[in-house]
Formats: structure tokens, sequence, C-alpha cells
């Protein structure tokens, strides 16, 4: 995830002033350098990063680091908080209006990911129980409305398109009249994407916004964007007047320094980001979360929230049940990988965890790698297999490696872990004193 | 319109902003000092050129006005031209001999598709036979999206269903490309972030079947960088290059604002060369790379005249 590699440099260069008893200000100038050089290389705008050294260094120098006992911790305190207040403080949802529909219009450059994010967004409002219209006004990029058309089928989410029609204002109007025929309460309207310096075509998206009564324009950026980022977004605010931003792409490994840039000059709240390829994988954004990670505190809340979501609390009562009677069997382990697999990657999930680097979680693939391998052995099983595994002979062994094409040996200690988990569970399972939360994830 | 027209106007953008800011810092500063560098520094880093890579050509360029006891801006200018122009090295001629396959690589949304259409373009233009390989079989609609402008190139296409393996795909165009006598072979594969390893793994799969069915053919991996990207691409080029071996970049998008210095410093740390720019959504708007004349266009508006 983002920002990985930028807390890791912070914390470098708080490290060299933790060491000491009192620090000098040749001290606080040598850590502001490293300050600078990893905002930087995280693509954090030059003039905003200049902006935040000074600020940081003028309020360090002071009294009241110098006299303070643990002056290491008083300059983290103050970068943390200048950082917070660059990134925004508050997190932020859609806004909805209250003449429906809502109409949302995204905008931004070629490849941000506005299409993809369009879709992502009515899956989002589509489970919180609101009934999204997308409409697919990108009627440039050959196969573009195809392609919101696809996506959005997969979330079963209504599409709006005119094959024909090369006028996306035309295009957002009729959508609109058609979303009021079909009780649609939002309306997501892509656009193509464009430069922030071609007139025409900003033209064409102030004249949607106009005509569709567009209510929420948000600006979809790509997290990797470097210095320009602060250009594009200004340009877009000062000519549209967004109203937040989404991040895309942050499940790479780009520091992202580019929400800092945006929300500098904007003050636009970033109000979602895109985690990953699947059509779920959207978050709401938490900029108090996003500066802990940087200040190297990990996303723990993030991560919790996402176990939550992830977790059915009545297959959970069920399975407690289960434990409790001593009847788990092959299927409810199944049952809890698949759980497992709608947390997200294994990567992802470690990347929110404080303290892991990029580099321990070259061990976790293999894992993921696993876990899909002992999935597709117990698919191979017969139900009767699963739900007594004591049936399995020789035999038996035989075909199911077969079926899922692994070794028998592989079978075999599936079926030895999944034995000394029994024996496990039966401690959890006596023992009265709670301990049931901890077996939410026994294979975690 | 010749090679260069082409590039400074499709640079046009870029370099008045460019030049524009480094003939202010220049004339500003008539004396050389070191506010004079600090000032370079920054109009490097802020066309993404990064940290390390703008210290390093503002050392060098210290060192030169040092040893050459340079006083002036004008020679100052010329100077920090000629260090650019040394870490992108000489121009040397892109040449694809048929049969040849493209493998195109890189992160979402660079614009990899368009890209190949508009290289089906410029390579049905030399008369060369083409065909293009639909191998981005996740994204919704990318298949259709390559075969309108394999269609508009007039070009023929190798595709199969959403969803199914990318590397069949190739292996069916690959086989393609040989009974239909094909110049060459352009596959577009799936946006991949460079740190997901699964998707790498399939990528290295197609470099194979690639290798393993047409090892006469010359073989390019060209890696599409967007313009706009920043310090990340560097670790996007290195992790294409460990996966597949990437042989050149296409930079994208330089008809923004964004500057895509980022490709000096990949050139410098890992020594690929830029073959292709894009400068605008039209067929024709690709054009091959000069090292030279890119770091020119960056710093000089009255060349031409």
């Amino acid at each position: 995830m983002a920002f990985e590699s930028l807390s890791e440099k912070l914390q470098n260069a708080f490290k060299k002033l933790r060491g000491k008893g009192k620090i000098t200000e040749a001290d606080i100038k040598q850590g502001m350098r490293e300050i600078k050089l990893a905002l930087l290389e995280a693509d954090v705008n030059f003039k905003v990063v200049k902006e935040f050294v000074s600020k940081v260094s003028l309020r360090a120098v002071g009294a009241e680091v110098l006299e303070s006992l643990t002056p290491g911790q008083q300059i983290i305190k103050i970068v943390n908080e200048e950082l917070t207040a660059l990134m925004g403080s508050e997190e932020s949802k859609i806004k909805i209006s209250s003449k429906p529909p809502t109409v949302i219009m995204m905008a931004g450059l070629q490849g941000a990911g506005k299409t993809t994010t369009a879709a992502k967004l009515g899956g989002l409002l589509k489970k919180q129980g609101k009934r999204p219209l997308l409409v697919a006004g990108d009627v440039y990029r050959p196969a573009a409305q195809l392609q919101l058309e696809v996506v959005g089928g997969k979330l079963g989410l209504a599409v709006y398109k005119e094959e024909n029609n090369k006028n996306p204002v035309e295009i957002s109007k009729n959508a609109i009249a058609h979303a009021k025929g079909n009780g649609n309460d939002i309306v997501i309207i892509d656009t193509a994407g464009r430069l922030h310096i071609d007139n025409e075509l900003m033209a064409e998206l102030q004249s949607i916004k106009q005509n569709a009564g567009v209510f929420e324009t948000l600006l979809v950026v790509d997290a990797m964007t470097g210095q320009d980022a602060v250009n594009v977004a200004k340009s877009f605010d000062d000519q549209l007047g967004i109203d937040g931003v989404i991040l895309t792409k942050l499940d790479g490994d780009t520091r992202g320094g580019a929400a800092i840039s945006v929300h500098h000059v904007t003050q636009k709240p970033i109000k979602f980001i895109g985690t990953g390829e699947k059509l779920d994988d959207i978050s709401a954004f938490h900029p108090e979360r996003m500066v802990s990670r940087i200040l190297g505190m990990g996303d723990m809340l993030s991560l919790i929230e996402k176990a939550e979501e992830a977790f059915d609390l009545k297959q959970a009562k069920k399975l407690e049940e289960k434990l409790r009677k001593q009847q788990f069997d092959l299927n409810d382990f199944l049952q809890q990988l698949e759980q497992m697999d709608k947390m997200g990657s294994i990567e992802n999930l470690m990347g929110m965890i404080p303290g892991i680097n990029s580099k321990a979680l070259q061990g976790a693939q293999i894992d993921e790698r696993k876990m899909l391998r002992i999935g597709a052995i117990i698919k191979s099983m017969t139900n009767k297999e699963r739900e007594n595994p004591s049936v399995i002979n020789s035999s038996r062994k035989r075909r199911i490696a077969k079926g899922s094409g692994t070794q028998v040996q592989d079978v075999n200690s599936l079926l030895k872990q999944f034995e000394q988990m029994k024996v496990l569970f039966k401690q959890f399972g006596g023992n009265k004193k709670g301990g049931r939360g901890k077996m939410r994830f026994p294979f975690a | 319109m010749g090679f260069f027209n082409k590039l400074k106007s499709g640079l046009s953008k870029t370099r008045q902003q460019f030049s524009a800011r480094t003939a202010d810092v220049i004339k500003i500063f008539s004396k050389i000092d070191e506010a004079l560098f600090e000032e370079l520094e920054e109009v490097l880093i802020m066309s993404d050129v990064g940290f390390e890579t703008s210290s390093e050509i503002i050392e060098r360029l210290r060192q030169k006005v040092r040893e050459d006891k340079i006083r002036d801006s004008g020679p100052l200018k010329e100077a920090l031209f000629e260090i650019m122009v040394d870490i992108m090295g000489a121009d040397e001629e892109y040449m694809i001999n048929a049969p040849a396959v493209i493998l195109v690589t890189g992160v979402n949304g660079v614009g990899k598709t368009t890209s190949i259409g508009k290289l089906a373009h410029y390579y049905k233009a030399q008369g060369k036979k083409v065909i293009l390989a639909a191998a981005d079989t996740f994204r919704a609609a990318a298949a259709e999206q390559l075969e309108i402008w394999a269609k508009r190139a007039g070009v023929d296409i190798i595709m199969q269903k959403e969803g199914s393996d990318p590397a069949s795909v190739v292996f069916d165009a690959v086989s393609a490309a040989k009974s239909r006598n094909a110049d060459i072979l352009i596959c577009d594969t799936a946006g991949r972030l460079h740190n997901k390893s699964n998707l790498m793994n399939e990528l290295a799969k197609m470099n194979k079947i690639i290798d393993r069915e047409l090892p006469q053919a010359q073989k390019e991996v060209l890696l599409v960088l967007d313009a706009t990207t920043g310090q990340n691409a560097v670790s996007q080029a290195k992790s294409f290059s460990d996966a597949v071996g990437v042989t050149g970049i296409v930079l994208t998008k330089l008809d923004g604002t964004a500057k895509g210095g980022i490709v000096i410093a990949i050139k410098k740390e890992q020594n690929i060369p830029v073959r292709f720019i894009g400068v605008g959504e039209g067929a024709d708007d690709l054009q091959p790379f000069s090292a030279a004349e890119f770091v020119k266009a960056l710093f000089d508006d009255d060349l031409e005249n």
C-alpha cells in the first residue's frame, strides 16, 4: 500500500533524533532534509514540500522542541499535525441531494480509472441501499461504453447508453429523464478522459454539469501521478469546481504523495480510494489513518473495518455452534477460506499491518497460493468426505489429489492440519472464559 | 512536417513551460551563484526528473562551471543541455526487421491499447504486414477497443472472448503470424501493477511462448509509461524489466503539461531507451523518439528558426 517507504524514511530520520538527549538546530536541519527528500521521492509537489518543511522547521526549532524531554516525539507530533492538515482533516462521503436523483459526474485525465471507478462507486452505493444508474458518457474512447456496460452488468447495475449519439451532454440529459422514470436515486456519469488544457473538452464537461444538474463532481486521480498533479487538480477545479477526489491504483507500490498535492491545491476532500482490480476494491479515504501510516503506526483501523465487513455474523454464529458441538467439518473449513478471500488478498491485508514492510510480503504470497491449493483439494472431495474426513482412504486420497492437481502428500498434510485444528478448537470450545472472539479467524 | 516540427508541436506546452521557467531563472540570476543552481535543480525536480538525478545533474553542472570557468548564463544553459543529452545517450536508429514481435506492457491506464493502435498505423504506413494480438482478456471491452483500432489501421487482429487465457491468445496470434507471413506481431496485454507477482508471472509466460514459438524473430518488449507518472515509474521499469526484459519505452500523454522527466532517471539508472512518444489521440500522434531532440525541445525556444 501507499506511503510505506515514506513512513520508513521519516522513521529513520527521527531515529537519529531519538538517539540524542538534546538536539541542536543542526540536527533538525538534517531531519528536515530527510523529510524533504522522502516527500519529494513520494511525489509530493516541490512547492508543497518546501512550504511544509519550513512550517515544521519553524515550529521545531523553537523552544517547543529544544526544551522538551523527548525531542523526537515532539517533532513527530508536529509532523503528524502538519501532515494531517495537508491531507485534509475529515473523512468524507458522497453528498446526497434532497431532490433525487443525485447526479455524480466523474472527470479526469485519460487512464486515471474513471470507468472502473464509476462502476465501483455504483456498486458501493448499491450496497448502501441506493439505486444507481450508470451513464456511458465517454463517446470518444473506442469501446468505452461497452466497458461500462460490462462492468456495470457484473455489479448488477443499470447502465444507460446511446450508441449512436456522439453528444455526451444530450446523453446525460436523457439519462436523467430515464433515471426519473425508473426510480434511480443516483446517476453516475462516466466521461471521456481529457487533458486539463483542452479547452473544448473542458467546456463540454461544464455543459454536462449545467445541463444534467450535476450535484457532485468527482475528480479521479491516479495515485502514481508526479509533480504535475497540482496543475491537473487545480485546472479541473478552477474550470469545473470539483467537490471531491477519488485516488486510484493505491494497491501499487507508489507512495502516493499526489494525495497531499491534490488536496493542498484544491482544498477538496479525497473521498474514496481505489485499492485493486476487483469491483469492490473501493474504500473511504481516512486522512488521519493515512498520516498514521506515514508515521509508522500502520492502518489497523482499516484492517479491522475490512474484517468486519467481510465477516458474516450469522455464519459466525453457526460456526461457533458447530465448534461447540464439535461438528466442524471440511465444508466449514472451505467457507472460512472463502471468507478470508473476500477480505482481499493477503498482500493487501498485510500492507495495513504496522511494521510489516514490502520485503516481508514476499512470503505471504506463497501462503496465498497454498490457500488456493487447500481450496482445490477440499473442492475435489465428495460431500460425504468433507463431512466425515475419516472415510478418506488411500484410494480416495489418490482421487482427490488427481482432481485437485496436487500430490497425495498435500492431501495428507491438509487432513493432518485439519485434525490438529479440531483439537485446538476443542480446547477453545472448552474455555468458557471468552476467547470466542479469537476463533473468528482460525486460519489467519 | 519533419520529425522535429512534429515533436516540437507535440511537446510545445511542455517545452514552453520548461524553457520559460529555465529562461526566467537564468534571467533573474545574471550572476552564477548557489541560488541559481538551487533554482535550476528545482526546475528539474518539478519536471519529475527526481531528486537524486536532479542533484547529480546539478553537481555535474557545478563541476563544469568550475572547470570551464563559465561566468554567463548563456554558456551555462549550453552546459546543462550537454549534460542531459549525455545522460540520455546518443540517438540510434530504431529498426524493426521482419519477422518481429512487439510485446507491449505497462501498468493500468497508461495508454497501451491506444499506443498499439498507433503503432499498427505507423508500421502499416511503412508497408509492413501487421497483426495485433488482443491479449488483454481481463479489462472489459479491451479487445473490442483494440479491434476498432485494428479496423482503423486496416490490420488483422487475433482475439478470444473476455476472461480467456492471455497466453493462449498470444499462442494463437503467433500461429496466425506464421501462417499469414506477417512482418510484425504486436501483442496488447492487460494493465497490471508491477508489484503483483502473479500478474507479472502471467506476463512472463506470454513472453516465454513468444520466445519458444518464434525464436528467429526480432523481439521487442515495450513498456508504456504515462508522462504524468512520478517517481513510481522507476519502480515500474525495474519490475517489468525483471519480469520480461524491457527493451524500450513508449512515453505517452506528452501533449499535457506533464514533462515526463522521469525517463531521464530511468535511462541513467537502468539504461532503457525511449523509443516512441505519444502526443495526442490521433492515429499518427505517435512519434519516434530522439533523445537529443527531446532535451533540445525542453530547453530551447528558438532552435528551429
